[in-house]
């Protein structure tokens, strides 16, 4: 008993206030990660019960029946125990119940669809290898890699892929779901906090599955609606001519920015410079963004292996061509 | 390599299960069937999850004609009876007429084979391919594996009706003609499931 | 009687081994070949840890990586945990029931060739660069020819479809060798626990290892004949993979977890000296849990979207699991209670089986839990539950059984100091490397993953992972030491070495002679040894009385029956229609011949016994 009841004290303390706010299940920051840690913990605390149980038993058997040197006497041999065997099988079935009641409620009220809710945002997600398109079908628009939401409404996520079987994972949020090619997931979550959340991608997708992060950015609804405003404001090129010509010829084919939309088989590049990372995983406030994007532009592939962007020196870029196509992308910013 | 002449002349009545190794080899085909069963089975399932997908190709309805399937499960039907009358001959110890009906499975065997083969013929001439849709993977997949254990059959009891006409019947042969009569008999059944999952839903649409 | 005068010829050296049908040879077969794939499948995972010992690490590159992953899974699941199972049952099984050998030896010896030869081919992927990189879990649309171009994803499918069909034949043997064998008196419900577990386990085999075998045959289709199974856009469905690998793929863990129960249950019971608490619910709850094993496959999908009444079912239905395990564990920890505990690497290997096997069987529970899946899903939590269950379970189990059995193969007892030391590196290094994992994955790091960023509090606990990591792995080398001291030493084991044997393999020597029992025993009860011993007696007592034994005679068509595979699968990977036709004309040819020409076997003359049942 002694033993353990530091390991206990300690599972406690890991269970209360454990990992990032913005990333560990837990240490919710939306009702449905609460709900989910809600049943985690019921299920930890019956499954500690019964650890606990077994150990006890099992420390003290080792203890009180090892054989001591010499001893050469002949157990009592039991065949059974009826009454003991039907009081291990009935209190377990009593632990289940407790554990499979709020289990069934939960899956039923996390399965619900708030498509045609007027008051929650809807948000389609197509995933890519390896990166994260988040269209809002009802405002019109489309963003890459940085999912901005507003906070106390219900969004209801519509999960696809591109590609590859991927799967969209907000931890403390709520997770998690799979975009399975060919059938299409719906999944709802609420955003009670500001602040920014990471996402994941928990599918193995490729070589670069461990670096397919995203980022949920809930603000307030007045942002919110500056974000939309601003996301649809048409946008400039690059005054320099050159760089123009190389962003529109190299870039514009796969990318788009604006309402220059070629279509999503790269990132949506409008407002990358107020983004918080490059490629999702290149901080931005741990290298000034310019110097992300040239990284990101020069060997894409050194960043995130098997991405399908081409090297800077394969699209026949020039130093001045890349550094003016960055320092545009990076000034490229929303105000909200 | 010298025949068991000890067992000759006195063979008994169920010569396949006289011996040990005899009813080892008829209970582990019992169970080899049970994991036949488990093929098919998924087999099945992945047709039926995937049969309505046609794509570009031929409908079932289009494809399947009638009249000819159920010539070919007749006639495999019948060939299933013919291995059992052989059984049946075997218990009677009457070699010669069990290889008669041995022959006579067989043909028809090959028989069925021979339309299977035209009836695929036709199916891809009428662009219904392996690689046309889901629908055509799975059928040709289900269907295939069918006729690939039809034509092991065949393979298989023509080789015993060799080796009956070099050592006889006796305890050792025996159990091999019952095993390959319950193999047919298992094809034979699943060939039913396989007219009637297949070819009957399928008309049906 | 004129079969008395066939004489066969007998091999010596590598032909021996080559040609062998006996159970106690193959049985030490699978256990080298299950042992080198076990150490390729740890180093796989020393590999996988060292990259993830600090963040952004690249000590491998992110392709190697995933390779890496997919053969560690592959590999330890299908070429390692279950051929030293199919060690442990050659060697054991046929001595419990008290029979001479297995139902089918040729198939036996076919069985363990198809393994060896499926699972070279696997590897072999090493040194044509072109590797498995999609997961052991081989999810479409990744492992489809679109997304997986190269033949990685070809060797993985080929290899594991020739190893299966090893395994399949197991299974169906030993059901018919457990059925149709048994010496006179051994009714069902007086076998040993592990014979009973194996009786199980080879049901499953035989009912789940086809679904696997049509999942590949589909996906070969796909990669190398363009068939549209798994093609979304011609009307396929990635989903039904998912589910086809599933419904195989459950009841394989409970192929591997039952005879580790049996193992377990026959370590714990002598050991303790007492018999085993329960027997008559230990072998309900083995039945109960095989049968739940085949229901509950969708636990694995609950994120995949199979809506909310498949989820909530599949959670109940998984849920239930836990009762006839709880009974197994409860059974276990009362067999010891009351008993006469002594320890050995053997018993400690068992005995700490329990606690460890029930944290993975609890986390398990809260798995089943489908919301709450949600989040545990696809992360390192998910990585610390299967280790737990799979090297807390079955490899402890392993451990225990390969400790216990070691002398009865090899008429040899492993150093018990160097055991110990292996037991407490493992433990101790296990506990390190896995308790971790759960917290890794609730803080929020997804399974399967390259690398991970710095300052996302995952940096220390994936240190002290990797730390426990290397530790298993010095226990390994300790246990490849005690290995080699052994089979340096003379061989001393007793019939009886660990004096409280209670089932039949420790009436007769160590290791036994060929043919096993001199007499078939007669069985007067459970635990028949034990029975007999406690009656003062020093033999079993004879069902027959002596006479020749007929034994079935070696044969190398086995072993070209597997090479025959092993070129067909190289033909299909490559594309080289005549290798793919040619192999299997090799191996149809075996079988032709196997057919035509009739084994009489041959007799060992009573003289040429050795003297007694018991020696």
């Amino acid at each position: 008993m002694k033993r353990l009841l530091p390991l206990m004290a300690g599972m406690a303390l890991v269970l209360s206030a454990c990992g990032r706010e913005d990333l560990s299940a837990l240490n919710p920051q939306g009702p449905v990660a609460r709900q989910q840690l809600e049943l985690m913990k019921i299920s930890i605390g019956i499954m500690s019960l019964v650890v606990l149980v077994v150990f006890t038993i099992c420390i003290y058997v080792l203890i009180r029946y090892r054989r001591r040197k010499g001893d050469n006497s002949i157990p009592k041999q039991v065949e059974g125990n009826h009454k003991l065997e039907i009081i291990w099988t009935v209190i377990p079935i009593i632990l289940l119940i407790i554990l499979g009641v709020p289990t069934i409620s939960t899956v039923f009220g996390l399965s619900k669809d708030y498509s045609n809710d007027p008051n929650a945002l809807k948000v389609k997600v197509t995933a890519h290898q390896y990166w994260w398109e988040f269209e809002y079908p009802d405002l019109g628009i489309t963003t890459a890699q940085e999912l901005v939401v507003p906070t106390g409404k219900k969004i209801q996520f519509e999960l696809t892929t591109a590609d590859v079987k991927h799967s969209f994972w907000i931890p403390s949020i709520g997770g998690k779901m799979d975009n399975n090619d060919g059938l299409t997931n719906k999944m709802y979550l609420e955003f009670d906090k500001e602040g920014v959340y990471r996402g994941k991608c928990a599918e193995l997708c490729g070589p670069s599955h461990s670096l397919m992060d995203f980022k949920a950015k809930a603000v307030d609804q007045a942002s919110f609606d500056r974000w939309v405003a601003a996301i649809k404001a048409p946008v400039e090129m690059p005054k320099d001519e050159a760089v123009k010509a190389a962003f529109q010829n190299k870039c514009l084919t796969c990318h788009a920015i604006g309402e220059t939309s070629t279509g999503s088989s790269a990132p949506n590049l409008t407002g990358i410079g107020s983004r918080l990372t490059v490629g999702g995983i290149l901080y931005n406030d741990e290298a000034p963004v310019v110097d992300n994007l040239i990284k990101w532009i020069t060997d894409p592939q050194k960043v995130k292996p098997g991405n399908m962007m081409p090297k800077a020196q394969d699209l026949e870029l020039t130093d001045a061509e890349l550094k003016g196509i960055a320092e545009y992308l990076a000034n490229n910013k929303l105000e909200y | 390599m010298s025949t068991h002449q000890h067992a000759e002349g006195q063979l008994p009545h169920e010569p396949e299960k006289a011996t040990l190794e005899g009813r080892n080899k008829i209970l582990g085909f019992w169970l080899f069937l049970g994991a036949e069963t488990a093929l098919f089975g998924t087999l099945f399932s992945a047709f039926l999850a995937l049969r309505h997908n046609i794509g570009d190709g031929p409908s079932p309805q289009h494809l399947f004609e009638l009249p000819m399937v159920f010539a070919a499960t007749m006639i495999l039907l019948t060939s299933s009876l013919m291995s059992v009358f052989a059984v049946q001959a075997m218990h009677r110890h009457k070699v010669k007429e069990m290889v008669g009906w041995l022959i006579a499975t067989i043909v028809l065997g090959l028989a069925f084979l021979g339309l299977e083969i035209y009836e695929f013929n036709t199916y891809v001439s009428e662009g219904h391919k392996m690689t046309t849709s889901a629908f055509s993977s799975s059928f040709y997949t289900l269907v295939g594996f069918h006729g690939a254990h039809v034509a092991f059959g065949v393979l298989w009891i023509g080789l015993l009706i060799l080796q009956i006409f070099k050592k006889g019947l006796t305890v050792v042969t025996a159990p091999k003609i019952y095993v390959s009569a319950i193999y047919w008999h298992f094809i034979d059944v699943v060939w039913v499931f396989i007219f009637t999952v297949v070819y009957l839903m399928g008309k049906v649409g | 009687m004129a079969a008395h005068a066939h004489t066969v010829k007998r091999y010596r050296g590598l032909m021996d081994w080559l040609t062998t049908v006996d159970h106690k040879k193959i049985g030490i077969l699978y256990l080298i070949a299950g042992g080198l794939f076990f150490l390729i499948g740890g180093l796989e995972a020393i590999l996988i840890r060292i990259q993830l010992i600090k963040p952004m690490n690249n000590f491998v590159s992110a392709d190697t990586f995933n390779e890496l992953i997919t053969m560690h899974g592959t590999t330890m699941i299908f070429l390692a945990a279950m051929p030293l199972l199919f060690a442990l049952m050659n060697a054991v099984i046929p001595l419990q029931i008290g029979a001479r050998d297995v139902a089918f030896p040729f198939l036996n010896a076919l069985g363990f060739w198809t393994f060896f030869f499926g699972g070279l081919l696997l590897n072999i992927s090493w040194f044509t660069g072109h590797v498995p990189d999609a997961g052991w879990t081989s999810y479409v649309p990744l492992a489809s020819p679109t997304y997986s171009e190269g033949a990685g994803v070809d060797y993985y499918v080929l290899g594991l479809q020739i190893a299966g069909i090893g395994t399949l034949l197991g299974g169906i043997n030993f059901m018919a060798t457990i059925i149709n064998m048994r010496a006179p008196g051994m009714s069902f419900m007086r076998m040993p626990m592990f014979t009973w577990t194996i009786f199980i386990t080879s049901a499953l085999i035989v009912f789940a290892f086809p679904v696997l075998t049509v999942g590949l045959v589909a996906l070969m289709f796909d990669r190398l004949f363009f068939a549209n199974f798994f093609e979304t856009a011609a009307g396929g469905s990635g989903v039904l993979w998912e589910h086809i690998f599933w419904v195989f793929g459950h009841p394989e863990v409970y192929i591997l977890i039952l005879p580790a129960f049996g193992i377990i249950s026959e370590v714990v019971s002598t050991f303790s000296r007492k018999r085993l608490f329960g027997y008559s619910s230990m072998v309900f709850a083995t039945v109960l849990i095989a049968f739940l094993g085949f229901m509950v496959w969708a636990h694995h999908m609950f994120t995949t979207g199979l809506g909310p009444v498949a989820n909530a079912l599949f959670s109940i239905a998984t849920m239930l699991i836990a009762v006839p395990t709880g009974i197994k564990i409860f059974n276990w920890l009362f067999t010891l209670w009351g008993g006469s505990i002594r320890f050995t690497a053997a018993s400690l290997f068992g005995i700490g089986f329990i606690p460890t096997f029930v944290m993975g069987g609890v986390t398990g529970v809260m798995l089943a839990s489908a919301p709450a899946d949600y989040q545990y899903h696809d992360t390192y939590f998910v990585v610390a539950h299967f280790h737990y269950v799979i090297v807390g379970g079955l490899m402890f189990g392993i451990f225990a059984g390969m400790f216990y059995w070691w002398p009865k193969m090899f008429g040899r007892l492993l150093n018990e100091t160097l055991g110990k030391i292996t037991f407490f590196t493992f433990f101790i290094g296990f506990h390190l490397t896995f308790f971790v994992q759960h917290f890794l994955g609730l803080l929020g790091m997804p399974r399967r993953v390259w690398t991970y960023l710095d300052g996302q509090g995952l940096n220390g606990m994936n240190l002290i992972s990797t730390i426990g990591a290397i530790l298993m792995g010095i226990a390994t080398i300790v246990m490849l030491i005690n290995i080699a001291v052994t089979s340096l030493k003379r061989p001393n084991a007793a019939n009886d070495p660990w004096e409280d044997g209670r089932t039949l393999e420790w009436s007769i020597p160590s290791p036994p002679p060929e043919y096993n029992f001199k007499q078939i025993p007669l069985v007067r009860g459970y635990d028949a040894w034990w029975k007999e011993k406690m009656e003062g007696k020093k033999a079993m007592t004879p069902a027959e009385p002596p006479g020749p034994i007929h034994m079935p005679s070696p044969s190398i068509l086995p072993f070209f029956m597997s090479v025959g595979l092993f070129i067909s699968g190289f033909g299909f990977i490559y594309d080289k229609l005549f290798l793919a036709i040619g192999g299997l004309a090799v191996t149809l040819i075996c079988m032709l011949l196997r057919s035509v020409f009739d084994d009489h076997g041959f007799h060992i003359e009573e003289h040429e016994q050795e003297k007694g049942v018991t020696a």
